[in-house]
This record gives structure tokens, sequence and C-alpha cells, in this order.
């Protein structure tokens, strides 16, 4: 995720859509898990992504708004 | 000292002889305060019989998600509300990632298919794929393409294909609440022409989907029957939208422990870290299980998920003293 995303990149749902997000803490764990894993959403559409991972990285697209890599 | 780890030591570590299930059950309910020494055993017994090399192997997804089959635990089984979506690698891709896993020392690159059985069409691109790492790196590869017929395992032993890897996944007791859409004889059924074939078998299993200590037990006595050449034990990670996704996460001793009684089963087999162990043992279980029973790795990333970065599993290594296992002595 970024600071401009509208959508968490892990579950798909809008960032500041939850009370929770008052507390500055509704993805909190979303974040931690993407800290292992590849986002499967797209942060501007929430369109699931076509994700490949490889051994040293990960590419992640989604088909309005191109390719994410690392 | 208890008595199961002085039984554990001249059976195993002596007399090289794995142990049963009646006393792997004992191993697997040692207190707390016992893992150290089990784990020093465990490691006694990988040094001696297999000795301080590490295999070192990197994995691909070359056709990702949308399996027909419902492994409760795999979030690329097309029927479940996983967000993993279906992607197929091209040729190109494959052998960037054959030649950055080379360059990490691993010596093994194993090319894996979320399906039940390979198809005409995935067959033909392992070919090529096959064909053009060969010509452009120098690894063994190894496949895992579900379950295979005969014929299929001819045509994989021609391509060169070095290895083969199919899990029993869980105990023959425990299978039916893991899987249904086939059965736990299917997978022996092709773990056992793999390795009547002659190419090296690879086949393992997952701890913490819910299974009893017995059921553990039952599954490292099932693989030391059929005795594969090298096994790799994943922990799972719960993945969402998956029947075990709410699983919580494993104890880290409960692994230690699990990764022990591996070895003490099986004190010649190649033990792998597979997936989950960052989510289960974080850096220091890793560093444990390495002086637990653990004689390879898989480097980097895994199929859907990410692993700790190369760079610090190698130093890790080096800082074991524990060199990787060089390519002329995996053939």
């Amino acid at each position: 995720m970024t600071g401009t995303a509208a959508y968490c990149g892990h579950c798909g749902r809008e960032i500041g859509s939850d009370p929770a997000d008052a507390r500055g803490d509704e993805h909190a764990a979303c974040r931690r898990r993407l800290e292992m894993e590849p986002p499967r959403y797209c942060a501007r559409c929430a369109r699931r992504m076509k994700v490949q991972v490889t051994p040293t990285g990960w590419s992640a697209e989604c088909v309005a708004h191109g390719v994410l890599s690392r | 000292m208890t008595d199961i780890l002085e039984r554990a030591r001249v059976k195993v570590l002596d007399d090289g002889e794995g142990l049963s299930y009646d006393e792997l059950v004992e191993v697997l309910q040692l207190p707390t305060d016992q893992i150290p020494a089990l784990l020093q055993l465990a490691h006694d017994v990988r040094m001696k019989h297999c000795g301080p090399e590490v295999e070192v192997e990197g994995i691909i997804s070359l056709k990702t998600g949308g399996c027909p089959e419902d492994c409760h635990f795999c979030s690329q089984s097309g029927q479940f509300t996983s967000p993993v979506r279906s992607v197929w690698l091209d040729i190109p891709q494959l052998v960037k990632a054959a030649e950055e896993t080379a360059a990490t020392g691993a010596t093994e690159f194993c090319i894996v298919a979320a399906v039940r059985g390979p198809d005409e069409r995935l067959m033909s691109q392992v070919r090529d794929g096959i064909a053009a790492i060969r010509a452009a790196v120098d690894i063994n590869v190894a496949c895992s393409l579900g379950m295979l017929t005969q014929e299929q395992v001819d045509d994989l032993k021609a391509m060169g294909v070095h290895r083969y890897n199919h899990n029993l996944e869980a105990a023959r007791s425990y299978f039916p609440s893991v899987v249904t859409t086939h059965s736990y004889e299917e997978r022996w059924d092709t773990c056992e022409m793999v390795r009547e074939s002659g190419m090296e078998l690879c086949c393992g299993g997952l701890v913490g989907m819910g299974e009893s200590l017995e059921q553990r037990a039952e599954l490292a006595s099932q693989l030391a029957e059929l005795d594969p050449h090298e096994v790799p034990l994943n922990f799972l990670n719960p993945r969402p939208g998956t029947p075990f996704g709410d699983q919580p996460i494993m104890e880290s001793d409960d692994a230690l422990r699990t990764i022990a009684a591996f070895r003490l089963a099986m004190p010649r087999t190649v033990l792998r870290y597979a997936g989950g162990r960052e989510l289960t043992l974080g850096d220091l279980g890793t560093r444990d299980g390495l002086l637990g029973g653990i004689n390879a790795v898989i480097v980097g990333n895994y199929l859907t998920t990410l692993g700790r970065a190369a760079d610090a599993d190698l130093e890790l290594l080096s800082e074991l003293k524990m060199p990787i296992k060089e390519l002329a002595k995996t053939l």
C-alpha cells in the first residue's frame, strides 16, 4: 500500500471505510501480512491482480492500472 | 537426559536406524526443558549421517492458481474464495528465475504447477522450459506437477528431471480431513513410480494443520517407510479464504520438536526447511532448526508468499559454518 492508496492491497477493502480507521489501525494486520506476501488487490481500484512470485521478487498486474513489482 | 533421548542416541546416532512410530510420539511429547537436548541430538545425527553441507534450492510457480483439487491449506485451489488468480509464467521469465536462483549458490531449481496432474500443454511447457534452462544455466532441475502416469514419469526422466516432488501432505489417518478430491493412495502411487524410475523422490508434508501429535509421528513414520531422497517440511501458513485459513499458527516449540522428530525418523534424508518457517519460527527459530536436524533450505520466496531474503539465509549458513552443497556433489 502507498500513502495514496484507496484500497488495501491485502484484503481489497476501501481504506477509511471502517470506524477503526479513526484510530489509524484498520489495516495494521494487512500491512504486517504484506511484509510477507505480495499485494493481491490493486490499491487504486481493488481489482484482483495477476501475481507472479519468483525466488527473488514478485510482480502484480492490474488489468486497468498496470504492473507493480519488487 | 530422559529415557527416549538415551534410546534415540543409541538407535539413531550410533546405529543409523530411524525411530519407530511409538518412539516418535515420545519425542513429540518431550517437555519444553528437554528441547535443547533433543535438538542437539538431532543435529549430531545430521552431522554424522549427512555431514555439514546444506542443500539450497529455489522454487518457481510455472502455473499458479485455478487448481481443481481441494487441498485445504492451499490458496491455489479454484474451489475456495482465495484472492490468488490463475497465471502462467512464460519461458524467458522461467529461465530468468533459474538464473537468479543459481546466482544464490543453489543447486536445485524446482518448477511447480498447481494442477491435479500435468496435461499435454503443461508437459510441453515443461519440456521447452527445461531445455531453455539447461542451455542457459548450470543447475539441477526438479519438478512438482501433481500426480503422474507411468508415461509421464518416463517423459520427465527423459527430459533430464533430477528430482520430482510429490508430498504426502499429511498422515494417512488425517489425509481425508485435508484433501477430498484425491486419495492418499493416489499420492503414494505417484511417489513409488518416481522412485522406481531412478529420479530422486522429494516427498514431505505440512504440519500445524490441526493434526494430533500422534498424526505428526504417523506422517514421519510413513515418510520413512517411503524412504524419499528429500523431505520438505512445511509449517501451515493459514491462507485467507481456505478451509484452514483460521487455524492458529503452530507454536515454535512444537515446530522444533517436529523437525528433530523427522530427523530421528530419517537419519540420512535431505530434510528441507520449506514454507511457513518465517511465520512459525522467525529468525531465531530458523537458526535453531538448522542446529536441530535441518540440512536443506528453500532460498528466497515461495510459490505465492515471500520468504526470508536469500542473503539472510546465506549469511546465517556462513555464520553456522555450514557450507552450501556444490552442484558436482548433488549428481
